[in-house]
């Protein structure tokens, strides 16, 4: 299998999203973390299962960085996907997201519950507990951030997301990529990553699965009941020896639960 | 030369293993550890009466500026000590230079129009209207202004602060951010059309094409001198000429921190503690704080990750020799302060507008009231005309001060009363 690569244009053709897509079966949709889309083991075994939709958020699509700039809060966000899904021609697909991407997959239920037929969110922000602080993910020194994020901090995941393997080019290219994606996807949560799902979330008729890191060091597993207690029948599925990014550190694991979740 | 005393307003007593104990003197530093709200009042007044002092002494202008949760600088509205130096200086010819109320953390920005407005009128027409962008620890980090709004919040408050002042109807403002029914500002500035207007920087390209664009004072608030400056500077004087203004020197201002004494020898003994304390502990900060993502525009990131400056020094390992030799601090004899300050700074760096830092970290009130006086008096006077042979217009101060000796002019509302 080939991964296959477009851009649509939405947004008055004023933002431009990458979509990469491989794979046979029922139609899923991938919305990634705060750190980049990156076509990784995970998404590659969800491909022997599923049509795998991998769109970049705004701003993070190589060519359009300033596209970003269009777009002035989660509403506009929230539409846009509406346009980008109608232009895939995708409905009633399987929305699954990590993290910042998880929100996005809920609000995105939450607002249109026609297009989720099932809906699985790993380690989603989008509350908020005084007790559980969110640490701001964005104004941690780079070994902080990779500890917060991944259980083990120096493993094949944390390196291939954070990596500084190559020439100093390359190396300057994945900080210009990294800053910009946890910019653009900043822009609609800075500064606390409560921005009203808790009035939406209601809305999501998809039956749910909640997938969290057991070591999550960034999104504590407590917030899963933030979601459960408010999505009737959600599952909740702990994972174990990993930390933010399950989906990373134990692929197989999280692609069986979602296969066995979300499978035709 | 206009020449201006600047005051961060610091924290003098922090503990001497701050900077091991606590993560960052911005943002985090545990006010029920460090401070004390009766001696914080102190400070203040230390502070207040360190500029009036300076203004008494022959300063043209006094300056404040606004930062937040910071133990180097804590007014976090410098229009309050405004306020009070507008009314004590009035019957003087001394500027009142706010560096200022920062537009993206006023809302709805006109309130820093509104009160410049007050300044300018309380004062009898002396203010400079600093404009500043704020940095990202006190307008993100602090004030929650998500990093990717910061420039645009910014560049539509400025527009709008501009018009607020000088139209001459009442007008609705339909911004992206900011949107107002009327605006018909109360007071009006004296300074027509406008108060000049001062934009500090820190060295972006985008803050010096957004200045020039303006026709503004550009001011480097540095804290390193003026020989890290010079690259820094030239390429604010490169994109002046390429926009075919003319090469003023009052189009620049320049921060520098200064302390005078006899001699170097002097000089060492009365401030080397208070120089090590302002950098060893004032500008303790992680360094995600100065950039979180979407700070930097994507161009502005692109070029700066791709062709990293040489990275900058660690001010933690240098002591004050360091500091004096490389020029962060220019210290010693009135004499060799007065020749590295004309040399360095107002030649080196083509500036017309200078600002000293004369109350540097720790430094106790009677240390700085005779660095002021010292100042004042041996060296002042020796660069005021430093820029005259070349018969420029300082268009960016107060009109009736731009030929004024510091003397005391006409009294304005102070003796009204």
């Amino acid at each position: 299998m080939s991964v296959r690569e477009r851009t649509l244009a939405v947004w008055q053709g004023k933002v431009r999203i990458r979509v990469l897509s491989e794979g046979r079966g029922p139609a899923l949709v991938f919305f990634h973390g705060a750190w980049g889309l990156d076509w990784d083991p995970f998404l590659e075994e969800l491909a022997r299962d599923f049509t795998v939709y991998a769109p970049e958020h705004p701003g993070t699509t190589a060519e359009a960085p300033d596209d970003i700039y269009h777009l002035d809060g989660l509403w506009d966000l929230v539409l846009c996907y509406d346009e980008l899904l109608q232009g895939l021609g995708v409905s009633g697909a399987a929305l699954i997201g990590h993290s910042f991407g998880g929100m996005v997959a809920c609000e995105l239920a939450a607002a249109y519950p026609g297009c989720a037929r099932r809906l699985v969110l790993i380690d989603p922000i989008g509350f908020w507990r005084d007790a559980d602080p969110i640490a701001n993910w964005m104004v941690l020194e780079p070994a902080q951030l990779r500890a917060r994020v991944f259980r083990d901090p120096e493993g094949p995941a944390a390196r291939r997301m954070f990596g500084a393997d190559g020439d100093a080019k390359a190396v300057a290219a994945g900080r210009v990529r990294l800053t910009w994606a946890m910019g653009s996807t900043g822009k609609f949560i800075w500064p606390i990553p409560d921005k009203g799902l808790k009035k939406r979330i209601h809305r999501v008729q998809a039956p749910t699965l909640l997938v969290w890191g057991k070591e999550d060091r960034l999104v504590p597993p407590v917030y899963a009941d933030e979601f459960a207690r408010r999505l009737s029948g959600a599952r909740v599925e702990t994972v174990n020896d990993a930390g933010h990014a399950p989906h990373l550190e134990r692929p197989d694991a999280v692609a069986r639960l979602v296969r066995e979740f979300a499978g035709a | 030369m206009k020449i201006s005393a600047f005051h961060l307003m610091p924290h003098r007593e922090l503990p001497p293993d701050f900077e091991s104990r606590y993560e960052s003197v911005w943002v985090t530093p545990p006010w029920w550890e460090l401070a004390d709200a009766g001696r914080v009042g102190q400070y203040y007044n230390w502070t207040l009466d360190e500029l009036i002092h300076a203004a008494r002494a022959g300063f043209d202008g006094v300056c404040t500026n606004e930062h937040h949760q910071n133990a180097y600088g804590f007014m976090p509205s410098p229009n309050l000590m405004g306020s009070v130096l507008a009314r004590a200086t009035n019957g003087t010819n001394v500027a009142v230079v706010q560096m200022g109320a920062t537009l993206p953390t006023s809302n709805p920005p006109i309130r820093v129009a509104e009160e410049y407005a007050m300044l300018d009128c309380i004062s009898g027409g002396r203010l400079v209207a600093g404009l500043p962008l704020g940095s990202p620890m006190d307008v993100n980090l602090c004030y929650g202004i998500t990093p990717m709004e910061h420039r645009e919040r910014y560049r539509e408050a400025f527009a709008l602060t501009l018009k607020a002042w000088q139209a001459r109807e009442m007008f609705a403002w339909n911004g992206r951010y900011y949107q107002l029914p009327t605006v018909n500002l109360w007071p009006r500035p004296i300074q027509q059309p406008h108060p000049p207007v001062w934009v500090p920087g820190s060295g972006s390209i985008s803050t010096f094409d957004f200045a020039v664009a303006h026709d503004v004072c550009y001011c480097f608030l540095s804290y390193s001198g003026a020989r890290s400056a010079k690259t820094m500077m030239d390429g604010y004087w490169q994109v002046v000429e390429r926009e075919g203004r003319e090469a003023n020197p009052y189009r620049a201002g320049f921060l520098q921190l200064v302390a005078v004494g006899d001699d170097d020898a002097d000089a060492e003994a009365k401030y080397a503690r208070h120089v090590e304390y302002f950098y060893h502990k004032c500008l303790h900060v992680p360094a995600p704080y100065f950039a979180p993502p979407g700070n930097q525009d994507y161009r502005s990131l692109v070029a700066a990750l791709s062709n990293p400056v040489r990275r900058a020094e660690n001010p933690k390992e240098l002591r004050y020799r360091d500091f004096v030799d490389k020029g962060y601090v220019i210290a010693g004899s009135a004499a060799t302060v007065r020749d590295r300050l004309k040399e360095e700074v107002v030649k080196g760096l083509r500036v017309g507008n200078l600002m000293v830092l004369l109350q540097i970290g720790s430094m106790p009130h009677e240390l700085t009231l005779e660095n002021i006086e010292r100042f004042a008096r041996d060296v002042l006077p020796d660069l005021r005309g430093v820029w005259d042979d070349e018969g420029w217009v300082n268009h960016w101060w107060p009109e009736r001060l731009r030929g004024a000796a510091p003397a005391p002019a006409v009294a304005v509302g102070a003796g009204r009363a």
